[in-house]
This record gives C-alpha cells, sequence and structure tokens, in this order.
C-alpha cells in the first residue's frame, strides 16, 4: 500500500485494543480500537470532549486505561510511565505549548536529544573527551532539525519571546530531536493562520516523507485532516463511530451527525 | 545658470595598482579564477553558513568545485553563446555556476529570487535560457510552472534536493550530479577548463542583468567581461580593496551591484563573500562575520538606525544619558576625524572615551566592528542617518550607479564624504551635464546593448557612447555631483531659474516633522510646496510643548507647527542658498495640508510616492492660493475611509511665509 504522497505503507507499528478510560465516574473512552500502520499520517477527530486528547495521552503513558491493551512494535503493555513510552519511540507535542519559556530555540530543541545522551553529569560538565563529542553529535542533529525547519533565524532567541506559530515549530523540533519512530501531535495547528497552517502541513508532510516518521494528529480543521492524512479515525463520547479513508469518513451517516448534531 | 558651472567632469584612470599588475593578461573572470587560484590558493574566497557553521571554501578549492560545474554544464550539452538562468538566494553555488558558465562560454542570466513565475517567464523566455540553475524546491515550482510555455528551457539543475524527493522529470538534475558529470568528463579530458577558458575574450559577454523595469517590461543589459572587470578594477583600486576585506552577501544576485561587489570586486582583489544562512538571518550573520566592506541602501542604514534607537529607549537612565552624550560629542568630532581633519586635543581624547564606552561597543553590537569602507546608493539618504553612522567611525560613502554603467559612475573619496553629493566622477568616468540637466556619462563599464531591444539601446546610448541616466543633475563648486531628480521631472521657473521639485522634497522630508512634501514652481515666479507632518514626531513634540490639539487637522493647523515647520522649510532655503544652480528655487510660500496624502485616495503610489499631477489637480485651489498672495485658502475634496465609504472634507488652511536667502556659494567650498 502506498499513501498519496507515494510513500511505502508499512505494518502495524501501533494497535490499541478495547481501551476503556474513565475517571471516576466519568468515561472518557469506551471500548477503543484502532492501528496506526508504519509511515502513515493518521488523524483522530471528534467534537470537543470526544476523547482524542486522552487517546493521545493513553498511548504515551501518561494516562493508564483501566481496560484494554497497547501493542507497540508488537510488544504489548499497559502501564508504562511516558519516560519509557518517549525511550521506545514515541514523541509528542501538546495542545498547549510546553516547552521552556525562558530557554533559546536551540536549547529547547536540545532537551529532545536528552534520552539518547550517555554520558553523565560530571562529564558533561567538564565538556571533554567522549562528553564533547558526543555533545557535539547531538548539536549537529539539532542543527539539521532547525535547517529543516527553517528556525535559523530564531535558533538564540528565548522561546517566551516568539510568536505562536514559531513556538509551535520549535515543539515540533523537540519531538524530532528525539528521532521517534511514532509522532503524536496535539492540535499542532490550533490557533494559527492560514499562512501558518500551510507552513505545518508542509513540515508534517517532509517530516512523515523525509524522515518515514509515522503521524498520529488531532486536528481540527477539516481541510487540513482530509489533505494529508491517509487514515482518519472518528471519536464521539468516547466511543469509536468510523475508522477509515478521508473519503469514507467524509461520507460517513454517523460522522455528519456527530458534527452537525441529531436529537439523541 | 551659472555660465562658469561646470558640465563636463573626467577623472582619469589611477592605475600602478597590486591587482591590475597581478592581473595583467586576464581578460575574464574564469581567468581571473585560475590566477586567484595560484596567487590566493589557500586563502578563504567563499564563505556560508550551514548548519549553524561557517563553512568555507578557498580560491584553489573554488576553482576545482567551478572545474567541475563547467565541465558538468558542458556535457549536459551546454554549448558557447547558450544563456544559463540562476534563480536564487545569495549561495556560495549560486556565485560559481556564474563563473562556470562564463568558463565554457556561456553567459550567466541571474533572476531576481523573488519574482513570481510570470515574471521569470519573461526573462527566461526573452534570453531564451536553455539551462536554469535554481536554489531550492520554491525555485524549481516556478521554474516547472513555465517550462511548458517556454520550451526553450530544457535543463533545470538544483541545489536543495529539499521536498523534490518525489520529482521524477528527467530534466531536473541536482547540483551534486552535474559535477559528478563534470568529473567523469574532466577524467578523460584534463585539460578541458583551461581549453575552454583560453577561448574567452574580453569583449566576450560576461552577464545579462536584468533591470527591474519600474516603467514597461524589464531590459536585459549584457555586460561584456571588460565592462564589469575594468569597472570592479577601478573602484577597487581608488578605495584600496585587497585579498584582507570580508564581506557578506545579501542583495539580490540579479542586480548589478552585488554582481559587481560580491563577484567582480570579490575576483580581482581576492576577497572572500560570506552568504548568510537564510534571509531572515542578515543581522546576525552579519555581526559573526565582521565584514570589512559592506554595501547597504538607505533603508537598510535607516533599519538599523531605529533598532538601536528603539533599544536605547529600553535601557537604563545611565546608559542613554551615556548614549546621549557621547553621541552629541560623535556627531560634532566624530565626521572631522574621519575624514582626518584637524581637531582639538581634549576632544580627541573625549572620543577615545566615547569609542571605549559607547562606540565600539555599538559598532560590535551592529556587526561593524572591522568595517574599513562602507557605501549607501540607489535613493537619497538623510543627512541625519549619514552622519550617525559617519560619527561612529564607519566610513560610509554615497556612490551613483545603474547597471548600464557596470555600477560605478561617480563615488566619494575619502576625506570628501557628503551627505547630499554622490562625488565626483570615478575613475576613468566621463560625466557631462546636458543643457536640459540631464546627466550624461561614458565608462569602460558602458554596457553593449538591451539584449534584443535595438530600440531603448539606441534611446539611451549615443553614437558617440555617452549614455543618458535619465537622470538630472549638476556638478557643486567642489566637482561633486548631486543629483535632483528624474530628468523628466525637473522643470524651470518663469524666470528660468532650475526647478527640481524632488530634491526639495527630499531636503523637507529629511525632517522628522515631515512626512511627505509636494512642491510645485514649474513656469511660477517662485517655489512652493505643500507639506504634511508626521503625525508621531509632532505630536510627541506638541506634547512636550504643552500644545493641546484633538486630531491630525486641528495639529496640523495649528499656529505653533505652522512655526516648527516655516524653521524648516528656512533650512531648506539657506541649505539651497550654497547650491548655485538652485539658489533661485528656494520655497517661498507653503502650507500644511489637512489630511495625511494617502494611497487609497490615489495621492501616492502603492509603493509611496507622491503622484504629483494627481495631487496638483485634486488641491487646485490650495495651489492657486500658494501663488496668489492669499492668506487663507479654502479646499473641499472627497476622501475614501479605510473600509471604503466616501466623505466630504473641508478645511481653511492658513499660507505661511517663508524666508528666502541671497545666494552664498562661498560657504560651501570651504
Amino acid at each position: 500500500m502506498t499513501s498519496a504522497g507515494g510513500r511505502r505503507i508499512g505494518d502495524v507499528l501501533l494497535k490499541v485494543e478495547d481501551i476503556s478510560l474513565s475517571f471516576g465516574g466519568v468515561r472518557a473512552l469506551t471500548g477503543v480500537s484502532f492501528d496506526i500502520r508504519a509511515h502513515e499520517i493518521r488523524a483522530i477527530i471528534g467534537p470537543n470532549g470526544a476523547g482524542k486528547s486522552s487517546m493521545l495521552n493513553v498511548i504515551n503513558g501518561f494516562y493508564h486505561p483501566q481496560q484494554g491493551k497497547i501493542i507497540f512494535k508488537d510488544i504489548a503493555r499497559t502501564d508504562i510511565g511516558p519516560y519509557d513510552a518517549a525511550s521506545r519511540g514515541i514523541a509528542r507535542t501538546f495542545q498547549n505549548i510546553a516547552l521552556f519559556r525562558g530557554m533559546s530555540t536551540l536549547d529547547n530543541i536540545m532537551t529532545g536529544r536528552l534520552l539518547k545522551m550517555k554520558e553523565n553529569l560530571f562529564w558533561q560538565a567538564l565538556y571533554w573527551g567522549r562528553a564533547k563529542k558526543e555533545e557535539m553529535e547531538h548539536r549537529a542533529v539539532v542543527e539539521r532539525i532547525i535547517d529543516f525547519l527553517e528556525i535559523q533565524s530564531i535558533r538564540k532567541v528565548p522561546v517566551g519571546r516568539l510568536p505562536y506559530g514559531l513556538q509551535k515549530r520549535v515543539e515540533l523540533g523537540r519531538a524530532l530531536a528525539m528521532e521517534p519512530e511514532l509522532l503524536l501531535l496535539d492540535e499542532p495547528m490550533a490557533g494559527m493562520n492560514v499562512e501558518e497552517k500551510e507552513d505545518m502541513c508542509r513540515f508534517i508532510l517532509d517530516v512523515n516523507d523525509e524522515f518515514g516518521t509515522t503521524i498520529a494528529l488531532i486536528e481540527h480543521d477539516m481541510g487540513v485532516v482530509m489533505d494529508i492524512s491517509d487514515r482518519v479515525v472518528v471519536l464521539d463520547y468516547g466511543k469509536k463511530i468510523a475508522d477509515g479513508t478521508p473519503d469514507e469518513v467524509r461520507g460517513n451517516q454517523a460522522v455528519i451527525d456527530a458534527y452537525l448534531g441529531v436529537k439523541h | 545658470m551659472d555660465g562658469s558651472q561646470q558640465t563636463t567632469m573626467r577623472r582619469p584612470a589611477i592605475g600602478g595598482g597590486r591587482s591590475r599588475a597581478r592581473l595583467a593578461g586576464c581578460d575574464t573572470f574564469p581567468k581571473v579564477l585560475i590566477a586567484n587560484a595560484k596567487d590566493f590558493a589557500d586563502r578563504a574566497a567563499s564563505r556560508e553558513k550551514d548548519l549553524g557553521i561557517w563553512q568555507t571554501w578557498t580560491w584553489s578549492q573554488v576553482l576545482e568545485e567551478t572545474k567541475k560545474l563547467a565541465a558538468g554544464l558542458s556535457a549536459l550539452g551546454a554549448k558557447r553563446g547558450d544563456k544559463i538562468a540562476i534563480v536564487g538566494d545569495n549561495r556560495p553555488r549560486l556565485y560559481w555556476t556564474m563563473c562556470a558558465a562564463q568558463a565554457i562560454g556561456c553567459i550567466p542570466v541571474p533572476v531576481y529570487q523573488d519574482a513570481i513565475a510570470a515574471e521569470m517567464g519573461f526573462v527566461i523566455d526573452n534570453a531564451a535560457a536553455r539551462f536554469a540553475v535554481a536554489e531550492d524546491q520554491e525555485q524549481v515550482d516556478k521554474l516547472l510552472q513555465i517550462k511548458d510555455a517556454h520550451p526553450n528551457l530544457e535543463t533545470i539543475v538544483f541545489e536543495d534536493a529539499r521536498g523534490m524527493r518525489h520529482y521524477t522529470q528527467p530534466f531536473l538534475l541536482s547540483f551534486d550530479k552535474v559535477q559528478e558529470m563534470g568529473a567523469a568528463l574532466l577524467q578523460r579530458d584534463s585539460g578541458f577548463f583551461e581549453r575552454e577558458v583560453s577561448l574567452g575574450k574580453g569583449d566576450d559577454i560576461a552577464v545579462m542583468l536584468y533591470t527591474s523595469g519600474t516603467t514597461g517590461q524589464p531590459k536585459g543589459v549584457v555586460l561584456t567581461h571588460t565592462n564589469v572587470l575594468i569597472t570592479s578594477l577601478n573602484a577597487a583600486e581608488l578605495d584600496n580593496l585587497t585579498e584582507n576585506e570580508e564581506t557578506l552577501a545579501y542583495l539580490p544576485m540579479a542586480w548589478v551591484g552585488d554582481h559587481v561587489f560580491s563577484l567582480g570586486q570579490s575576483y580581482v582583489a581576492g576577497f572572500a563573500v560570506g552568504c548568510p544562512e537564510s534571509g531572515a538571518t542578515v543581522m546576525t550573520d552579519l555581526r559573526e562575520l565582521g565584514p570589512t566592506y559592506f554595501f547597504a541602501p538607505p533603508r537598510i542604514w535607516e533599519n538599523i538606525l531605529t533598532t538601536v534607537m528603539i533599544r536605547m529607549e529600553d535601557a537604563g537612565a545611565i546608559k542613554r544619558w551615556l548614549f546621549k552624550r557621547f553621541m552629541d560629542h560623535a556627531k560634532r568630532i566624530g565626521p572631522a576625524l574621519l575624514d582626518k581633519k584637524p581637531v582639538g586635543l581634549v576632544d580627541r581624547l573625549l572620543y577615545r572615551l566615547g569609542d571605549l564606552l559607547v562606540y565600539a561597543p555599538l559598532r560590535n553590537t551592529l556587526g561593524f566592528s572591522r568595517i574599513r569602507l562602507a557605501y549607501t546608493a540607489g535613493e537619497a539618504i538623510g543627512p541625519d542617518i549619514f552622519d550617525f553612522y559617519r560619527s561612529l567611525g564607519i566610513n560610509v560613502k554615497q556612490l551613483y550607479g545603474m547597471t548600464e554603467a557596470s555600477v560605478f559612475i561617480c563615488i566619494q573619496p575619502d576625506g570628501e564624504v557628503k551627505p547630499d553629493t554622490v562625488g565626483p566622477p570615478g575613475p576613468e568616468v566621463e560625466v557631462r551635464i546636458e543643457e536640459s540637466g540631464e546627466v550624461l556619462f561614458k565608462s569602460p563599464g558602458v554596457f553593449l546593448a538591451y539584449y534584443k531591444n535595438d530600440k531603448a539601446t539606441a534611446e539611451t546610448k549615443t553614437a558617440d557612447g555617452w549614455v543618458r541616466t535619465g537622470d538630472a543633475g549638476f556638478f557643486g563648486a567642489d566637482g561633486h555631483l548631486r543629483i535632483v531628480d528624474r530628468a523628466k521631472d525637473v522643470g524651470k521657473l518663469a524666470d528660468g531659474t532650475l526647478f527640481a521639485p524632488k530634491y526639495l522634497e527630499n531636503k523637507l522630508k529629511f525632517f522628522p516633522y515631515i512626512k511627505e512634501a509636494v512642491a510645485f514652481g514649474a513656469g511660477k515666479d517662485f517655489a512652493a510646496a505643500f507639506i504634511n507632518i508626521d503625525l508621531a514626531a509632532v505630536g510627541n513634540w506638541a506634547e512636550r510643548n504643552g500644545i493641546v490639539y484633538g486630531g491630525y487637522a486641528e495639529l496640523a493647523a495649528h499656529p505653533e507647527v505652522y512655526k516648527l515647520i516655516k524653521g524648516c522649510v528656512e533650512q531648506v532655503n539657506r541649505d539651497l542658498s550654497h547650491e548655485t544652480t538652485l539658489a533661485g528655487s528656494q520655497i517661498k510660500r507653503f502650507l500644511v495640508l489637512h489630511k495625511e496624502l494617502d494611497a487609497d485616495d490615489g495621492e501616492l503610489t502603492r509603493t509611496r510616492k507622491v503622484r504629483r499631477n494627481f495631487v496638483q489637480d485634486r488641491y487646485l485651489p490650495l495651489v492657486d492660493a500658494l501663488f496668489s498672495g492669499a492668506q487663507r485658502a479654502h479646499v473641499e475634496t472627497e476622501v475614501t475611509f479605510e473600509d471604503g465609504r466616501k466623505g466630504r472634507l473641508q478645511a481653511d488652511l492658513a499660507i505661511g511665509e517663508a524666508e528666502r536667502y541671497p545666494l552664498d556659494p562661498l560657504k560651501k567650498a570651504s
């Protein structure tokens, strides 16, 4: 199978099976199952409160579902922390930007390399020998990301001083610095103007294309979703109501009802 | 007009320079490159910031790269006389492409990188380019858009493959691939490059540069190797450029200035040209690189100054005080020091102290620590802006040039730098002022022709080799040329005195209080002007002086504001009184307009240039009042609001009288 852009889509990379999650009496997710294939762009959509962000939080180990299985690269696990998920190759960005505001773009993206650093604090502080060599290798990776995202001009600017659209791009950069296999993007285009959205779409497609990174994203802009994703899963009130290609989903009556509203 | 006014000036060649001796026998740029690779083998030639690190290529490396590229282009089928379009931001590889093309007898045609596809199509079509070398996907996409309509374009070479993974067109080749093909060719035929280069002559076409064309379609200016080489050499000798210079190439490659500064002069003097990481990082890169030789149009000098001023406003009280105290001193002493004029010991010591505390750190912040020579050109620069940089010890000079001259017509020599002139003719340049006031020149840089446009060539170039600039100007007593206006806008007062409206308007606009000015006087007894105040500057002034006002119109009509503007106008008149040719066109009467001139009302063009004739017709009662002797004038006009609605605006305006001063040419000469 190949996607519209000519990428080869591989086997199942991640599978969630029958996931249920509740907070006290509130049921966030009920029996949700779907899969994400390697190298594809998978969108998760749904009205507000449908459980989309909860689903991402489950995948990246921040929430532990009461029921169900998560199979990532053929290994099933239910209750690992975000740290473990990250070290297995799952990176994410957040709906409300979570960067270190006082640190520069460069340093922020550098923090994405943390899991890849082997030398201990002592040697790093000395900045000598292997630690120095390692730091330079990581910096080279980060510089390639800066080049890729075209943010050279803000390399040394504290992130807090950047406009929103650029902060989103820096956050994407930090996630990329982990060289993830699966990249989770929580509303990467929220609050952006048309031009910023176009830029972000291009970066997402380029990431997918150049690095072969698998991407799962939550997005409200239907135009964007239909344009860039290979498959779409639709949630409503914590349940999966549709799953398929953009065209299939677009024509699905349950989806139209969920978005336009019907009498319950 | 004063009969003794000088109308022709010529400066002989300087000669005897080191570069000239070194390059004896090199009549094309590829030959210069071979000489540089020998003379400056291990010195830097090209720099580029890539992945955050400055990469450097030496002259011998550049020669190797160029060789492979030239051979590669030849392997692709490029023949002598073929045109190769070059599209992209300033990149070392694109500069190498120019010389590589020249080496095999092809003609590089740089295209403005921000041109839209249709504009690019015009150039590709007009030049009949067979090849295009583009920087990245953005440029390749534009070329692909126009390729079908212009089948003459056969092959596209790109430098940066990013995003083009799925482009499978057979005519698309990467830069590396072309060099690979070239390397293979060189392996079979090691003498290929040198043999091709030896076929080139000085009279061959070196480059075709399309003028941006404010009127009609762009014209391709054809320049020969001799044009660019000799002009570059002359100017480099005048300002003693050596292989030790460092420059930053950030202005469009399709512009003649960049071609001569970043390629012509870099080759003849052997200095390194740095390319910024991206358009947005120029200021940072400037600071890291610390150029010794720098060019910027007035707009950029102005922007840098504004940034400094805004940052100073945010500084602490002590810093602000230091800055003000020492900048005042620098304005008094700095230019004199730079011009090596005598300065008292105390002033010198104070300047040294200022340098330690203020000037040097400021220069460092701006990236001007090592600057030895800087140029500005293109339009008039405000004297305040000009003096600011010169007082910091930055040697900013003005020059006058155009594509048709391979840039240099006039250059201010060290020690004779003034904000209101463009200097005497450059080496080997002859300048003549016609009866009409139009400036003509003759120089080794005079272009061959406009490509495929004999009519335009004949209109611009006279049979005996003079080129019409279309600008009106005159020589002052100091032998410096002053450009006053476009020749077609220059008129005469009723008594025959030269009247150059833009010259007066520019002088008025240099005052921060005046945003826009429109001068009238052609065919009248005296000159007069409309003034638009700058709301921010005058508003600020009013606040400090306790003047109460309710809005723009009320502020503009305030008697105190009239007094303020009167002072500005009289200062302009005093300046004019020192200029033999224009002393008679001092401004006698003026008025301050009740509304801002606006592009929405058609009074300005979208690029904010005054449409003089339109303004004159629209405000005819006001113009009549200026010349009638009335004390007040009434006007009613239709205005368009931001949302498109129209309304009527009427006002009763006072007319101000300004003092005029008798001709006093002596002061200027001192």
